[in-house]
C-alpha cells in the first residue's frame, strides 16, 4: 500500500515548493506528490530568510515522509526568536500534528560532533592517545601483579572452576592446532637445511638445526603466535562481552575484584599452559623435522642420536623460560583489551583485534629482548 | 476490508516446549494492536512470529490475504520490505551513527539525493525528540535514546506496518507521552497498522484500539477487545487483574 498521508487532488506532477510574498507575509505553496523515490523537489522563489507565514495546499498531491522532512528542514533553517511558535495556517491538521511533534524537542546543536581538526591538533591528539595507551598498559600490569600479590597471600577470590575451564581452553583444546604447525614447521626447517647443507656433505646436521631451531626459538615464537590469534583474542572477546553487557560492573557492586575474577584465572592458565604447550611442539616439530630426514636419508636412529647430541639442558630450557612470559604478555594483552573495550558489539571486534595485533607485537619484542640478553650471557 | 493480519490457529513453540496455541485474531488497517500480558508470557515470542524470525508450529499468518507462512523466500522478502520493526533494546547498528543508521536504508531503498536522505534523517530522529543527534553512535547514548532511535529507524521507510516491541518500557513519563502522541500520529497520517508489544498500561490505554492478553497459566489466548472494555468487563479474572494493577477487579458484568 502507499503511504498516502493526505489525500489531496493526485495531480502526478512534480513536487513543488513555490514562496511568495504576500500582504508582507511569506506564503509556501505546496504542491505535486512528494513521495520518496520519485522527482527532486521544485523550488520557486525564495523564502526571504523567513519561515513561512501561511501554507497553501490547494495542489498538492498525495505525500509520504518527504514533504514533512523538507517542511522541517526549512523549519530549521530559519528558526524563530525564542517564545515564538511558527505557523501552520493552511497545512492539513495530520502534518501540522507530525511537525509540531517534530519540533517539540529543540536541535541538540552540541550533539554534533564531527568538527573539522587541524593536522598538528590531530598529531597532538595521537600523541596523548599513545601516552595513555602507555600509561593504561602499565596500570594494568600494576594490577596484575597486585592481583597476583594478593594469590600469593591467598586473598584472591575467584572461581577455581573457572581456573580448570581456562587450563582446559588454552591446553588439551589448543593441542591439535599446536600439532599441526609445529610438525609442518619441524619438516619445513628440515627441507630447508637439507636443501642447503647437502651442498657441503653436511646433511646429517639437519638434526642439530631442527632440533636447536625448535627449542631456542620456533616452538616458543609459533606457539605464542597460534595461542595470541587463538586464546588471547577469545580473551578479549569474552571479557569484552561482558563489558558491553555490564557484568563486569555487575561483579563490581557484588563485591567483587574483576581482576581477581576475571584477569587472574586466565594469566594462571596461560603461565602454566604455555611451557607445557612449548615442550609438546618442540618434541612434534623434532619429529616433524626427523620424518623429513628420513625421506632425504638419514636414518631416524642417527637422526635421533644427533638431536639428543645437540639439545642440552641450557638449550632446551631457553624456550620453556620464554614461554611464562610470552604467556603472561598474550594473557594481559587479551584480557586488557577486553577490560578496557566500549560497550558495543563494534567495539569487542576492535578489542578482539587490538588484542591480537598487541600479543603478537609483545612476543616479537620480548622474543628481541631474550635474543640479545642470551647473546650477551653467552647462552 | 479483509483484515490488515489474520492469525489463524497459531502455537508457537520453542522444541516440545509450547509457549502459546491456538492464537486467532485479527488486526484491522490503520489499528493499534496491542498485545498484552505478563513478563514471560511469550509476547515478544509473537511477534517475533508475525515478522518472520521465528516459524510457527501449527497455524498461519495471512498479510493482505496472503499466507505469510508458506512462502518462499523471494516472496517473504516483498512482505518483509512492508514492515517496520522496533526491536525492545533498539538493535542499532553499532558500528554506525544514528544518522547512518536510517539513512543505510533509505539509500538501499532508492536513489535520493544527499539533502533528501538528510533531510528524512533529520525529520525522523525529530519525530522521537533525537534531533540533531545524527553524528553520536549508539554506545554513546542511554537506554531510553537507543529505543528512540530504534523506532525512528523502524520508521525510516514510512512503513504499512509498524511492529514495537516494548517501546516506552524504560522511558521517563514525558517522553513515553510523546512515544504514544507519535503512535497516533503516525497512524493517523501516514495510515500504518501498528503492532505493540507491552505491559505499560497507561500506554495500553492511551493508544489501543484493541489489545490481545496472552495467558501465560493456560498457554492460550486470554482476551481480545478494547483494553478499556477488558479491564471492566473481561470474563477473564486475570485480565481485569493485569488491567486494574492487581487492584482488586470489578467483577465482570
Amino acid at each position: 500500500m502507499p503511504n498516502t498521508i493526505h489525500d489531496g487532488a493526485k495531480n502526478n506532477s512534480p513536487p513543488c515548493a513555490s514562496w511568495r510574498l504576500e500582504d508582507q507575509s511569506v506564503l509556501l505553496e505546496l504542491s505535486g506528490d512528494w513521495h520518496r523515490g520519485g522527482p527532486d523537489v521544485t523550488t520557486i522563489g525564495n523564502s526571504s530568510g523567513r519561515s513561512a507565514d501561511r501554507y497553501d495546499v490547494q495542489k498538492l498531491g498525495a505525500f509520504d515522509s518527504m514533504l514533512p522532512a523538507f517542511l522541517l528542514a526549512h523549519l530549521r533553517a530559519h528558526p524563530l526568536p525564542s517564545g515564538t511558535t511558527p505557523s501552520f495556517e493552511g497545512l492539513p491538521l495530520n502534518l501540522c500534528g507530525l511537525l509540531k511533534l517534530a519540533l517539540a524537542v529543540p536541535e541538540e546543536i552540541g550533539a554534533q560532533i564531527t568538527k573539522p581538526v587541524s593536522r598538528a591538533a590531530r598529531l597532538g591528539k595521537l600523541s596523548l592517545k599513545a601516552w595513555k595507551s602507555t600509561l593504561d598498559v602499565i596500570e594494568f600490569v600494576g594490577q596484575c601483579s597486585m592481583s597476583m600479590g594478593r594469590l600469593i597471600c591467598g586473598r584472591a577470590r575467584f572461581r577455581k572452576q573457572d581456573l580448570w575451564l581456562s587450563v582446559q581452553e588454552c591446553g588439551i583444546e589448543a593441542l591439535p592446532i599446536v600439532t599441526l604447525i609445529s610438525f609442518l614447521i619441524g619438516m619445513i626447517l628440515a627441507f630447508v637445511g637439507n636443501a642447503q647443507l647437502t651442498n657441503f656433505g653436511a646433511n646429517l646436521l639437519v638434526a642439530d638445526l631442527v632440533a636447536i631451531a625448535m627449542v631456542r626459538e620456533m616452538g616458543v615464537v609459533m606457539t605464542a603466535i597460534i595461542m595470541s590469534g587463538r586464546t588471547g583474542a577469545a580473551f578479549a572477546a569474552h571479557i569484552g562481552s561482558m563489558n558491553a553487557n555490564e557484568e563486569i560492573d555487575a561483579l563490581r557492586t557484588s563485591g567483587f575484584n574483576p581482576f581477581d575474577y576475571l584477569v587472574l584465572p586466565r594469566l594462571l592458565a596461560l603461565v602454566i599452559m604455555m611451557p607445557m604447550l612449548t615442550i609438546y611442539s618442540n618434541v612434534v616439530g623434532i619429529l616433524g623435522g626427523m620424518m623429513v630426514g628420513s625421506m632425504v636419508g638419514i636414518p631416524t636412529v642417527l637422526f635421533w642420536n644427533e638431536t639428543l647430541l645437540s639439545v642440552n639442558l641450557t638449550n632446551a630450557s631457553l624456550g620453556v623460560i620464554k614461554s611464562v612470559f610470552f604467556g603472561a604478555a598474550i594473557a594481559v594483552s587479551g584480557c586488557m583489551q577486553g577490560m578496557r573495550a566500549g560497550r558495543s558489539s563494534a567495539a569487542v571486534g576492535q578489542a578482539t583485534t587490538h588484542a591480537i595485533v598487541a600479543a603478537i607485537t609483545w612476543v616479537v619484542v620480548l622474543d628481541s629482548a631474550f635474543a640479545a640478553i642470551f647473546t650477551l650471557l653467552n647462552i | 476490508m479483509p483484515a490488515k493480519i489474520s492469525v489463524h490457529k497459531l502455537t508457537m513453540a520453542y522444541g516440545p516446549v509450547v509457549i502459546m496455541r491456538d492464537l486467532d485474531f485479527e488486526v484491522n488497517e490503520r489499528e493499534i494492536f496491542v498485545i498484552m500480558g505478563g513478563s514471560g508470557c511469550g509476547k515478544s515470542t509473537l511477534l517475533r512470529h508475525l515478522v518472520g524470525l521465528m516459524e510457527p508450529s501449527e497455524g498461519c499468518i495471512f498479510y493482505d490475504s496472503n499466507n505469510f507462512t508458506a512462502t518462499t523466500i523471494e516472496e517473504r522478502a516483498r512482505f518483509i520490505r512492508r514492515f517496520g520493526v522496533m526491536y525492545q533494546w533498539g538493535a542499532l547498528w553499532s558500528s554506525l551513527t544514528l544518522g547512518e543508521n536510517i539513512s543505510m536504508l533509505i539509500e538501499e531503498a532508492g536513489q535520493q539525493s544527499p539533502k533528501t536522505v538528510r533531510d528524512l534523517v533529520a525529520y525522523k530522529l525529530s519525530l522521537v525528540g533525537l534531533a540533531g543527534y545524527e553524528d553520536y553512535y549508539p554506545a554513546q547514548l542511554s537506554g531510553g535514546m537507543k529505543k528512540r532511535a530504534g523506532i525512528a529507524r523502524a520508521m525510516a521507510l514510512d512503513p504499512d506496518i509498524l511492529f514495537l516491541d516494548e517501546p516506552s518500557g524504560g522511558l521517563d513519563p514525558l517522553s513515553a507521552k510523546r512515544l504514544d502522541d507519535l503512535i497516533l500520529h503516525l497512524r493517523d497520517s501516514q495510515g500504518c497498522t501498528i503492532i505493540i508489544v507491552t505491559h505499560e498500561l497507561a500506554s495500553i490505554f492511551g493508544v489501543a484500539d484493541t489489545a490481545l492478553f496472552l495467558d501465560p497459566v493456560t498457554h492460550t489466548q486470554g482476551a481480545l477487545g478494547n483494553p478499556k472494555h477488558l479491564r471492566d468487563h473481561s470474563e477473564n479474572p486475570a485480565v481485569r487483574l493485569f488491567l486494574n494493577r492487581g487492584l482488586t477487579p470489578i467483577p465482570a458484568s
